[in-house]
C-alpha cells in the first residue's frame, strides 16, 4: 500500500491533541518508574528496555520487585500473564476497530496498553483522517512518552540514589485507585457491582492464599461469579435486538446456548 | 541487583512474552472474519471494572494489617487520593498528593 504524506500528517494532528493527557500522565509516572529503578541501584538502560519492550506500566512496577528478588522466570511469566489478562479484554473490544488494518495491526495489537485502549476506544475520529494511521500514531506517541519519561527517570534515579525516597513505590497503588475512582464515578450500579466484586474476592483470596498465591485464585472466581450473575449484570442485551441480520441471530443463539447450559 | 544480568534479561523477557500473548491472544482466538459469542462481548464489558479493583488489592497486597504499621500510612494516603480525586478530579494531583503524604507518614512518622 502506498501512502502519500497529506494521509499520514493530517493522522498525526489529529492524535497530537488526543494524545496530550497520555503525555503529562505519561511522562510522570514513566519518570518515577526510572527513579524508582535508578535508585534501586539500576543503570537508565534498565528503565529504558524495560518501559519499551513490556510496556505495561504495571507490570513494569512489578518486574522491578523480581528483579530484587531470587531468580524465577516462571513466576515472572505467569505474573505478566495475569496482571496483563486485562488486555485480553481490551483486545476483544477493539477487535472491530483493529479490523483490516494489514501489517499495522501487529504494533497496534502490541501497543495496546491501558492509556491507549482508552484514546483510540473512544475516540471520534475527523472526517477524512485514516482510522488506521491515526490508531498507529496515537500509540506510537504514547510509547514515545512513557519510554522517555522513563529513561530520564532511570538517569535521575542514578544520580539521587543518596536521596530518601522510601515510599516512593506508592505511586503504583495511587495511580491504581484513580483508575478504579475514574471508573467508578464514571459507570452506573451495574458496573459498581464488578468493580466491589474485583475488591471484595481478591480480599478474600489474599487472605485465604496469602500475597503470593491469591491471584488466580481471585481471577478464577471473579470469571466464575460473574458468568453465575450475568442475567443481573449483562445490560448489552437490549443492543444486540437492534443489530442487524447475523449479529443478532448469534447473539439469540449464544444466549440460548447460554440458558441450556445453566439449566444442566 | 541481587541477580546475574542475564537472569535479569531473561526475568524481562519473560515479562515481554507474558504480556505480549495477554495482547495477542484475541485478535488470535477471534479472526477478523468471525463476531465473538455474546459471552465474550459481555465479559469484555465488566471484567475492566473488575481488574481495576484487582489491582488496587494487588499493589497492597504486603500490607499487614495486625503487625508493623497496621497498613495506617496507606489507608491515610488513600483517603488522601479519594478526597483530592473526588474535589478536583485530576489524575496527577491526586497521585502525587497521596504519594507524597505516603513517604511523609513513612519516612517520618512511623
Amino acid at each position: 500500500m502506498r501512502v502519500n504524506r497529506e494521509t499520514l500528517s493530517k493522522a498525526l494532528r489529529a492524535a497530537v491533541p488526543k494524545s496530550l493527557p497520555v503525555c503529562v500522565s505519561f511522562l510522570f509516572l514513566a519518570l518515577s518508574y526510572g527513579v524508582l529503578m535508578g535508585t534501586k541501584g539500576f543503570s537508565f538502560v534498565w528503565p529504558m528496555c524495560m518501559s519499551a519492550f513490556i510496556f505495561t506500566g504495571s507490570m513494569e512496577f512489578v518486574t522491578v520487585n523480581l528483579l530484587l528478588s531470587a531468580f524465577n522466570p516462571i513466576a515472572a511469566f505467569l505474573l505478566a500473564i495475569m496482571i496483563g489478562a486485562r488486555h485480553i479484554f481490551y483486545g476483544i473490544s477493539m477487535l472491530g476497530k483493529y479490523r483490516n488494518m494489514g501489517v499495522k495491526k501487529f504494533y497496534l495489537i502490541y501497543g495496546l496498553c491501558d492509556e491507549t485502549f482508552a484514546v483510540n476506544s473512544g475516540a471520534k475520529i475527523p472526517q477524512g483522517v485514516d482510522h488506521g494511521w491515526f490508531y498507529c500514531f496515537v500509540t506510537l506517541l504514547n510509547q514515545f512518552y512513557w519510554v522517555l519519561g522513563a529513561t530520564l527517570g532511570g538517569l535521575l534515579g542514578e544520580r539521587l540514589s543518596s536521596l530518601n525516597t522510601n515510599g516512593l513505590e506508592f505511586i503504583l497503588t495511587g495511580l491504581f485507585v484513580v483508575v478504579f475512582l475514574d471508573q467508578w464515578m464514571s459507570s452506573e450500579r451495574k458496573s459498581h457491582m464488578a468493580a466491589l466484586l474485583g475488591i471484595v474476592i481478591p480480599v478474600i483470596c489474599l487472605t485465604l492464599f496469602g500475597p503470593d498465591g491469591f491471584m488466580v485464585p481471585s481471577l478464577v472466581i471473579m470469571l466464575v461469579l460473574f458468568l453465575a450473575l450475568r442475567r443481573y449484570l449483562d445490560d448489552l442485551k437490549p443492543e444486540d435486538g437492534t443489530d442487524a441480520g447475523a449479529g443478532a441471530d448469534a447473539g439469540v443463539d449464544a444466549l440460548t446456548a447460554e440458558g441450556k447450559e445453566s439449566e444442566r | 541487583m541481587t541477580m546475574e544480568t542475564w537472569q535479569g534479561v531473561v526475568t524481562i523477557l519473560m515479562a515481554v512474552l507474558g504480556t505480549v500473548i495477554t495482547r495477542f491472544l484475541p485478535f488470535i482466538v477471534f479472526p477478523e472474519s468471525e463476531r465473538p459469542p455474546r459471552v465474550v462481548e459481555y465479559l469484555g464489558k465488566v471484567l475492566p471494572y473488575a481488574m481495576g479493583g484487582l489491582l488496587v488489592v494487588y499493589s497492597l497486597k504486603n500490607v499487614t494489617p495486625f503487625s508493623g504499621t497496621h497498613g495506617i500510612p496507606e489507608a491515610v494516603a488513600i483517603t488522601v487520593i479519594v478526597a483530592l480525586h473526588v474535589w478536583k478530579r485530576n489524575m496527577l494531583l491526586s497521585i502525587a498528593g497521596g504519594t507524597a503524604v505516603y513517604m511523609l507518614l513513612v519516612q517520618v512518622v512511623f
